[in-house]
C-alpha cells in the first residue's frame, strides 16, 4: 500500500489582530490563532481516513489546506508525491488538482442556485476544457437520481438529494481523493443513511481515497478505515476505529466516547465532562487537554507530549500506559 | 390519566395556503405526568417542534390549532385569550430553544433577564430577584455567578449560554419545560453536560420535560417514554426502551437501523428508501405506507392507523415485533 497523501507538520496560524490603528492606539500586541498546530499523518490509497474532533478543533481547516483553499503556515502537503505549494511545474500541478475533489456540509449553499444541475455537475470537466456530452445524466444515475434531473435546478431537490447531486460532482473529473467535510451533518439520519451507503459504493466501485471530516464518532467508525482525534489544533490520537473504540489511549477520546449518547443508553447516568475547550488564542503550556484531564502530573502542563507510537496506533499522551491499564481495570 | 401535568388530545394544526390547508400536525395526542422526560423524535418537518410550539401557543401565523384540546394540569389552556397565555409562558411552562443566542436578548445582561422573569411572574422585589438570580445561575453551574450577572450573553460560551437559558426557563419554577432540540447547536461533550444538568434540575423540582429532539441517542438515554413523529402523526409511543429496544412500527425500526452505532463497525447501514412525502402531497391511508417494506393492501387505502385503533403503542396495521407477529413467525 502506498501513501496517496502525506501530511508533515502542517501548522496553520490565523492572524485575529485588531485593525493596526487600534494596536497602535491602544498599545495592543499582535495576536495569532493556532488552528492547526503541528499535524503529521499519511493516508493510503483507496483507505477513508476520518479526522474527528469538537468544534474549533481545525478539521476543517486541515481539509482545506488539503485540497489547496488554505496555505499552510508551515509544514507541507503532499498529494501523490507532489507539494502543490513548491511545485512549479505546471503539468504535474495541473494533473494532481484534478485528482482531488471536496463534498461540503451545506448541500444548500454549495450548489449555484442560478445554474442547472446539468452545467453544475459538468463544470469540473468542462472547465478543464473535457468533453461533458451526457456526462452528468450518467453521474446522475450513479448516485441513484433519474437522468431527467440533470434539467432541474438545485432548489427543486431536498437536502439528501442535493448531496448527491454534490457527490456526482465531486466524481465528474475521476478524481482519486475526496476530501469530505461533514457531508452528512445537514441531514436527518434516514437520508443519512443513503448517503453513507453510497459514499461506500463508490468507493468500492472507483477505489477512492477519501478524507472524512467529521464531529460524530459513531459515523466516523462506521465509515474510516484509520481514525484520528483532534484537539485545539492538535494530532491527540489515531487508531483504527475497532480499536479506538475498544482500548481509547488518550484521556479525551475516552471522555469523547463516554459523553457520546448511546442508542441503549436507556437512563444511563453519565458523568458529564469538565470544563470546556480552551481558548485557541492562549492554549494551555504543555498538553492543551492538561486542564480538563484526570491523569494530568507537572509534566503535562511543562513538556508537550509527542505523537508516538502505542499500541496498534499512536497517541501523544505522557501517560497512555496508565490510561489504559486504568480503563481495562475498571472493565 | 387525569393527574397529567399535560394533556394533548386529537391535536390538529392548519396553515391554510392558496392551493390546499396543510396539516403539520394532524390528531396527536399524550400525556406528560409530572417528573416525566417525553422525548418527541422525528426528521425534519415530521411536526415535532409545531407540536411543541401548540403547546406553548407560539404558532406563527397563519399556523393555527383547529382541533383538539391542551390541557395543562386539566385546564384547557389551546382557547385561552393572548394576556392570559401570555402570564403562563415562563409561570407554567417553560421553554428552551435550540440556538441559544437567539434566545437571549443581545442587549440585555443576562441578571436583567433572569429579573425580568421573576419579577413578571413571582412577583418579587428587584433585589430578591437579583439574589436569587445569582443562585439559578449558580446552579446550573455557571462558574462566579455573582460576578457573572452582569455580563451580556455575548459574552458567554455556547454551552454557557445553553445553560443560562435553562436557567431561565426554570427560574419561576414551571411545572413543563418544552426543550425543542436543546443540545443540537453543541459539541458532544457540552451536549452531555447540558442533558445532565436539564435531567438533575428537573428530578429535583418534579418538573416534567417534553424533549423534541433528532437524536435517537439522546432520547435513548434521556427519556423515560419517546414518541415518535412522521408526518404530522404520532407513529409509535411509549416506555423508551421499549420503542426503540423493541420498536413496533416499521419506521421507529428503520430510524434506529439507519443509525450509526460505534458497536457495530462497518456494516452496512439499513436504509429506508424515499424520504418523507411533503405535505400537501400525503398519500392515502398510512402516511409511510410508499417507503415500507411491510405495506399492504390496507395500509394504502383509507383510514389511516392510529394510535387508538391499534391498541395504543404503535400506529400500523401490521407492526413488527409485536405478540402476534411473532407468534405467525
Amino acid at each position: 500500500m502506498t501513501a496517496i497523501v502525506t501530511v508533515k507538520n502542517l501548522t496553520r496560524r490565523f492572524d485575529v489582530s485588531k485593525p493596526w490603528l487600534n494596536r497602535v492606539i491602544e498599545r495592543l500586541p499582535k495576536r495569532k490563532l493556532v488552528a492547526v498546530s503541528d499535524v503529521s499523518f499519511e493516508i493510503e490509497e483507496g483507505t477513508t481516513y476520518a479526522l474527528v474532533g469538537e468544534s474549533g478543533s481545525g478539521k476543517s481547516t486541515i481539509g482545506k489546506m488539503l485540497v489547496g483553499l488554505l496555505d499552510p503556515s508551515e509544514g507541507a502537503v503532499e498529494i501523490e508525491g507532489v507539494n502543490l505549494d513548491t511545485e512549479t511545474d505546471r503539468a504535474r500541478i495541473d494533473k494532481v488538482r484534478s485528482d482531488i475533489q471536496m463534498i461540503f456540509q451545506d448541500p444548500y449553499a454549495s450548489l449555484n442556485p442560478r445554474w442547472k444541475v446539468r452545467d453544475i455537475i459538468a463544470e469540473p470537466v468542462a472547465a478543464r476544457g473535457g468533453k461533458t456530452q451526457g456526462l452528468a445524466e450518467r453521474l446522475l444515475k450513479q448516485v441513484g437520481l433519474s437522468a431527467d434531473d440533470a434539467g432541474k435546478f438545485p432548489h427543486e431537490f431536498s437536502g439528501g438529494q442535493r448531496q448527491r447531486i454534490c457527490i456526482a460532482r465531486a466524481l465528474a473529473s475521476e478524481p482519486k481523493f475526496i476530501v469530505c467535510d461533514e457531508p452528512t451533518s445537514a441531514l436527518d439520519v434516514s437520508v443519512q443513511a443513503q448517503v453513507l451507503n453510497l459514499m461506500s459504493d463508490l468507493k468500492d466501485d472507483y477505489g477512492l481515497t477519501y478524507l472524512f471530516i467529521s464531529h460524530d464518532l459513531t459515523v466516523v467508525s462506521h465509515m474510516a478505515d484509520t481514525v484520528g482525534v483532534l484537539y485545539l489544533g492538535r494530532l491527540v490520537e489515531e487508531a483504527a476505529p475497532g480499536d479506538l473504540n475498544a482500548r481509547p489511549a488518550h484521556p479525551y477520546t475516552q471522555m469523547l466516547l463516554e459523553a457520546a449518547p448511546q442508542l441503549d443508553g436507556f437512563g444511563r447516568e453519565v458523568d458529564p465532562p469538565k470544563g470546556e475547550i480552551p481558548d485557541p488564542i492562549n492554549p494551555p503550556p504543555g498538553c492543551a487537554y492538561n486542564p480538563r484531564c484526570p491523569f494530568v502530573v507537572d509534566r503535562c502542563r511543562e513538556e508537550r507530549p509527542q505523537l508516538r507510537p502505542f499500541g496498534t496506533g499512536r497517541v501523544a499522551c505522557h501517560r497512555a500506559e496508565e490510561v489504559v491499564a486504568r480503563m481495562e481495570k475498571a472493565s | 390519566m387525569t393527574d397529567a401535568v399535560l394533556s394533548v388530545r386529537d391535536l390538529v394544526v392548519e396553515i391554510p395556503t392558496r392551493h390546499a390547508v396543510l396539516k403539520p400536525v394532524d390528531g396527536v395526542s399524550f400525556d406528560i405526568a409530572p417528573g416525566e422526560i417525553l422525548g418527541v423524535v422525528g426528521e425534519s418537518g415530521a411536526g415535532k417542534s409545531m407540536t411543541g410550539n401548540a403547546v406553548i401557543g407560539l404558532l406563527d401565523r397563519p399556523a393555527h390549532i383547529s382541533g383538539g384540546e391542551i390541557l395543562l394540569k386539566g385546564q384547557r389552556i389551546d382557547n385561552l385569550p393572548y394576556a392570559r397565555m401570555r402570564k403562563l409562558r415562563g409561570a407554567e411552562i417553560g421553554m428552551v430553544f435550540q440556538d441559544p443566542l437567539t434566545s437571549l436578548n443581545p442587549l440585555l445582561t443576562i441578571g436583567d433577564q433572569l429579573s425580568e422573569t421573576m419579577i413578571e411572574h413571582l412577583g418579587i422585589s428587584q433585589a430578591e430577584a437579583r439574589k436569587r438570580a445569582i443562585a439559578a445561575l449558580d446552579e446550573v453551574g455557571i462558574p462566579g455567578a455573582a460576578d457573572r450577572i452582569d455580563s451580556y450573553p455575548h459574552e458567554f460560551s455556547g454551552g454557557m449560554r445553553q445553560r443560562v437559558v435553562i436557567a431561565l426557563a426554570l427560574c419561576a419554577e414551571p411545572s413543563l419545560v418544552i426543550a425543542d432540540e436543546p443540545t443540537t447547536a453543541l459539541d458532544v461533550s457540552v451536549q452531555a453536560q447540558i442533558i445532565a444538568l436539564l435531567r438533575r434540575l428537573c428530578r429535583e423540582r418534579d418538573t416534567s420535560v417534553m424533549l423534541i429532539t433528532h437524536d435517537m441517542g439522546v432520547i435513548a438515554e434521556t427519556a423515560d417514554r419517546v414518541a415518535v413523529v412522521y408526518a404530522g402523526r404520532l407513529a409509535e409511543l411509549g416506555p423508551v426502551a421499549e420503542v426503540l429496544g423493541r420498536p413496533r412500527h416499521p419506521y421507529t425500526e428503520g430510524l434506529m437501523g439507519s443509525t450509526p452505532a460505534a458497536s457495530a463497525g462497518r456494516a452496512r447501514l439499513h436504509q429506508i428508501p424515499g424520504s418523507m412525502p411533503r405535505l400537501g402531497h400525503l398519500p392515502p391511508g398510512c402516511p409511510f405506507h410508499p417507503r415500507c417494506p411491510k405495506a399492504q393492501d390496507d395500509c394504502r387505502a383509507d383510514p389511516a392507523p392510529t394510535l387508538a385503533a391499534c391498541n395504543g403503542r404503535a400506529a400500523c396495521w401490521h407492526p413488527v415485533n409485536s405478540p402476534e407477529s411473532e407468534a405467525a413467525e
